[in-house]
């Protein structure tokens, strides 16, 4: 059966975020003053998979393959239901 | 006399420039596009350029084509293998050196000459210059490494290149990219594996400004030849 997975890919904290500092600065200029931005890359996958538990370890193999470099990323994983 | 090969993927654009480079010194090359087999070359060069359009991450798509497991191949087998620019940044989305190249302090495109200096003992700098002067054009060139992997890379002699101001001080103001330490240029534990982010091609002709990336290619052509298997 497939599956949908969201797969949010954020820099680990403490790691140096330069293009949120720059969206920061730009919500600045139109009024908004953020106490902190941060940018994050969200991947939505449909796949097959035997179980969501299954699934979820499918999307974690995707992520540390590729979707995610360890050295400056963590990674979150929603399993949704069945596509 | 050994050969080298100049990996192309999409997206690679400095591959002609190492090609003729190398061919300048007088190095076999020869350009492999990366569907091809890599059979039978004492060294390969990753070169710059976009491949992939630095989709994902810069170099994280190139890294994970069947190519690279050649090129891994060849790094555990000992023989030389350099990356420059997106090459570098290839070579360690392959995990053949360790940390990462990501984006600028300042989130913008910097392309300019920086100074460099030798650091340690490595195969790719067997050349008495203490400092040389490359260009570097890139917008993820940050490197970035956990503390402990750095405290183990300087004792092991893998930091290989700094950017560094006129009298060869590593200084912020020398940093162009806000690099951990002034990285420019890091190897594996093994050293015969090299990712820098300057250009030395952009440096091997006296029309370009510089020859001072000629010893790099020599140096690593020296490797080449050293190397028995």
């Amino acid at each position: 059966m497939f599956f949908r997975a969201q797969v949010t890919v954020t820099l680990k904290s403490g790691m140096l975020d330069p293009e949120a500092a720059t969206i920061k600065k730009a919500l600045k200029h139109l009024g908004y003053d953020c106490r902190s931005v941060r940018q994050a890359a969200v991947y939505e996958l449909e796949f097959e998979a035997d179980s969501r538990a299954n699934a979820k370890d499918v999307a974690k193999a995707m992520c540390e393959r590729l979707l995610a470099n360890p050295i400056i990323h963590d990674y979150d994983i929603v399993i949704g239901g069945r596509a | 006399m050994r050969k080298i090969a100049i990996l192309r993927f999409g997206g690679s654009n400095c591959d002609l420039d190492v090609y003729k480079a190398l061919k300048n010194l007088g190095v076999e090359a020869e350009l492999i596009w990366y569907k091809q087999a890599l059979d039978g070359f004492d060294g390969a060069i990753v070169p710059g350029g976009f491949s992939y359009g630095d989709y994902l991450r810069a170099g994280a798509i190139a890294a994970r084509t069947e190519i690279m497991q050649s090129v891994q191949h060849m790094a555990a087998e000992g023989r030389p293998v350099l990356g420059i620019c997106n090459g570098a940044q290839i070579l360690c989305e392959a995990r053949l050196v360790p940390g990462t190249f990501t984006m600028n302090q300042y989130p913008k495109f910097i392309c300019k000459w920086v100074r460099l200096k030798k650091i340690g003992k490595s195969p790719f700098t067997a050349f008495s210059n203490k400092l040389i002067d490359l260009p570097i054009a890139h917008k993820e060139g940050r490197y970035v490494v956990t503390p402990e992997v750095l405290r183990e890379m300087y004792e092991n002699d893998q930091v290989v290149l700094k950017y560094v101001d006129d009298r060869g001080h590593q200084t912020p103001a020398a940093n162009p990219n806000g690099s951990q330490d002034n990285i420019a240029a890091v190897s594996n534990l093994e050293k015969n594996v090299l990712a820098m982010m300057p250009h030395p091609e952009r440096a091997s002709q006296k029309l370009l400004g510089s020859e001072d990336g000629n010893a790099i290619f020599e140096s690593m052509a020296k490797c080449a030849n050293a190397f028995k298997g």
